[in-house]
């Protein structure tokens, strides 16, 4: 019977599976939900400094290989977000799965402050998103694409967390990504997720206008996998922390290829739109049977394997 | 991604509702289900779907985008997103149907779902005043001469239709529950299936549990990405409990429709 038991920092999963941040995550209820269904561990949905609506509709479409959205990071603010954040930590706890907030700002300072706020919920692990790609009106170019501003965010908000392990969320859309984790780990990151979502447009030809009301969205799903199963194996080359690998992982088998790649722990958004919120759980399983077929008794037997 | 619908034929219900068919069917749609329709540069809104084939979608006019589809002409465009969501399911033979305001667009395909079944369905219609009961003539079994493919053609095998308008000035003068008892007397329903406001759901369940009813309700949410992944159409607490909906249900993939009284 193969072990799916998956060593993340201080941390020990039930099995590798996490949900991406920006999937649900929005209640203490539905993070819950996603525990029970059989993730190994859940990310929140960004907050930042200010209440934010996001974007109007549309803002998402499934276009056959995936999806693309540009929601807007939609979220409460970090005080009401610590509070759902507390709750929901109260909830995981007794499962046995593990809870990581993910925080986003405009300025290295505001990230430092949202740090701060987040961290007074006590999430197992922050994840610090420099890479959203759907509000550049409001916030310019992600502090993901460049090495510079990826390690002023890291080292501002490593100084506001206490003993909480942050993991550094990078953009895929960079000419070296394993420079710029280089760069967040000597800043004082102890983890990377690699990666966010791959800037796209959808134009709907007989309508003669992009589909999303934000023009340009995430693309996400089967379409990121071998964007992101690359920039994971780059990241891998480059840095010695666990890696949280997610981009189109929809099968067991996709798992056990991000592991390959390199990451310690899987991460699954979109599958949950196209097999439901039991998807981490049913992928899990999925590795496991692979496992077995294949012969792997550990996630250690088959992590880096293709580097 | 959005497929591309042209108006074939409006429908003007009352003051502010518009029913608007549709040039072709829309594959897979399945009686409670939705469509996200989009008009670019205006957005894009959930409508339950009140006919398949064609499409048909009733839209009342209450902000910016209904009013933007009201001002469209037959042979203008929009863009559809669907069928999304979860339906009704047909349980049993005799079938009763609880519409309460602009609720009963669901329930129109789904009664000529059932007649298409073969089996039977008595419709409840409530509103508060005349103007407000929608689609009363659809439901009505007058006019068998019409052919054509029509989703408002009158449907042959309505049983009993009951109409109440809370100030009397149609049907029978109260709440939608009184007709719903009547009909349950006079003949009992194998199922319950009910679209409107939240106070009419929440009484209707009362009197199905009373009677040892099986329901299935649709449920409404503010609703955007349309595919259970913003999180944004989670039931407000008070309405989940006073539902017993569990917690974490998502409106937009785990409903709109609900098979109620259920463990999980």
């Amino acid at each position: 019977m193969p072990d799916l038991t998956c060593e993340f920092l201080n941390l020990r999963l039930r099995n590798p599976t996490v949900l991406a941040s920006g999937i649900l995550g929005t209640s203490a209820d539905v993070l819950e939900r996603v525990a029970r269904a059989g993730a190994g561990a859940v990310t929140a949905k960004s907050c930042g400094p200010t209440p934010r609506a996001g974007h109007p509709n549309p803002v998402a479409v499934d276009w056959g290989h995936g999806l693309l959205n540009a929601i807007g990071l939609t979220n409460p603010g970090a005080e009401e977000e610590a509070q759902m954040l507390a709750e929901a930590r109260a909830r995981l706890e007794p499962l046995g799965v593990a809870l990581i907030a993910s925080i986003f700002a405009g300025t290295v300072t505001q990230f430092g402050n949202v740090a701060s706020t987040i961290a007074a919920a006590r999430p197992h692990l922050i994840e610090v998103n420099i890479s959203c790609p759907n509000v550049a009106d409001d916030f310019g170019t992600p502090f993901a694409a460049t090495c510079e501003s990826a390690a002023a965010v890291t080292e501002a908000v490593k100084h506001n967390v206490g003993d909480i392990p942050i993991s550094v969320k990078l953009a895929p859309n960079v000419p070296n990504i394993g420079r710029i984790a280089a760069a967040a780990v000597e800043a004082g990151a102890d983890a990377i997720t690699a990666i966010n979502t791959m800037p796209g447009m959808l134009i709907d030809a007989e309508a003669g206008r992009p589909v999303l009301s934000n023009r340009t969205g995430g693309i996400s799903g089967p379409a990121l996998k071998p964007v992101a199963l690359r920039c994971v194996y780059e990241i891998a080359r480059a840095v010695r922390v666990p890696i949280i690998g997610t981009g189109g992982v929809t099968t067991g088998r996709d798992a056990a290829e991000m592991l390959m790649a390199g990451a310690t722990a899987v991460g699954v958004g979109s599958a949950v739109w196209t097999r439901g919120v039991e998807a981490l759980g049913e992928i899990a399983a999925e590795l496991a049977a692979f496992m077995a077929q294949e012969g792997y008794r550990t996630l250690d037997a088959m992590r880096g394997l293709a580097l | 991604m959005h497929q591309t619908f042209t108006i074939a034929e409006i429908h003007t219900e009352n003051y502010r509702t518009k029913t608007f068919i549709f040039d072709k069917p829309l594959p897979d749609a399945q009686p409670g289900q939705y469509v996200m329709a989009w008009l670019p540069d205006v957005g894009e809104k959930p409508f339950s779907i009140a006919g398949g084939d064609p499409l048909a979608l009733m839209v009342v006019a209450v902000g910016p985008f209904s009013e933007a589809l009201h001002r469209l002409n037959v042979g203008d465009r929009v863009w559809v997103r669907g069928p999304l969501g979860q339906g009704f399911v047909l349980q049993g033979q005799h079938h009763l149907l609880v519409g309460g305001g602009y609720g009963v667009a669901p329930l129109l395909f789904l009664a000529r779902t059932i007649v298409a079944a073969g089996h039977t369905v008595d419709v409840c219609i409530g509103a508060r005043t005349a103007e407000d009961v929608l689609l009363a003539e659809a439901f009505t079994s007058t006019d068998s001469t019409d052919q054509t493919d029509n989703p408002l053609k009158s449907i042959q095998s309505v049983d009993k239709l009951h109409i109440t308008t809370e100030d009397g000035t149609l049907g029978e003068r109260g709440l939608v529950t009184q007709a719903v008892e009547a009909a349950i007397a006079a003949r009992r329903p194998d199922c319950v299936y009910a679209c409107g406001p939240v106070p009419m759901l929440t009484a209707l369940a009362r009197l199905c549990q009373a009677h040892g009813l099986l329901h299935q309700f649709s449920w409404e949410a503010h609703l955007r990405c349309g595919l259970g992944i913003c999180g944004s159409c989670e039931l407000d607490a008070a309405t989940r409990q006073a539902a017993n909906i569990p917690a974490g249900w998502l409106v937009c993939k785990d409903g709109p429709v609900r098979i109620m009284n259920q463990e999980s």
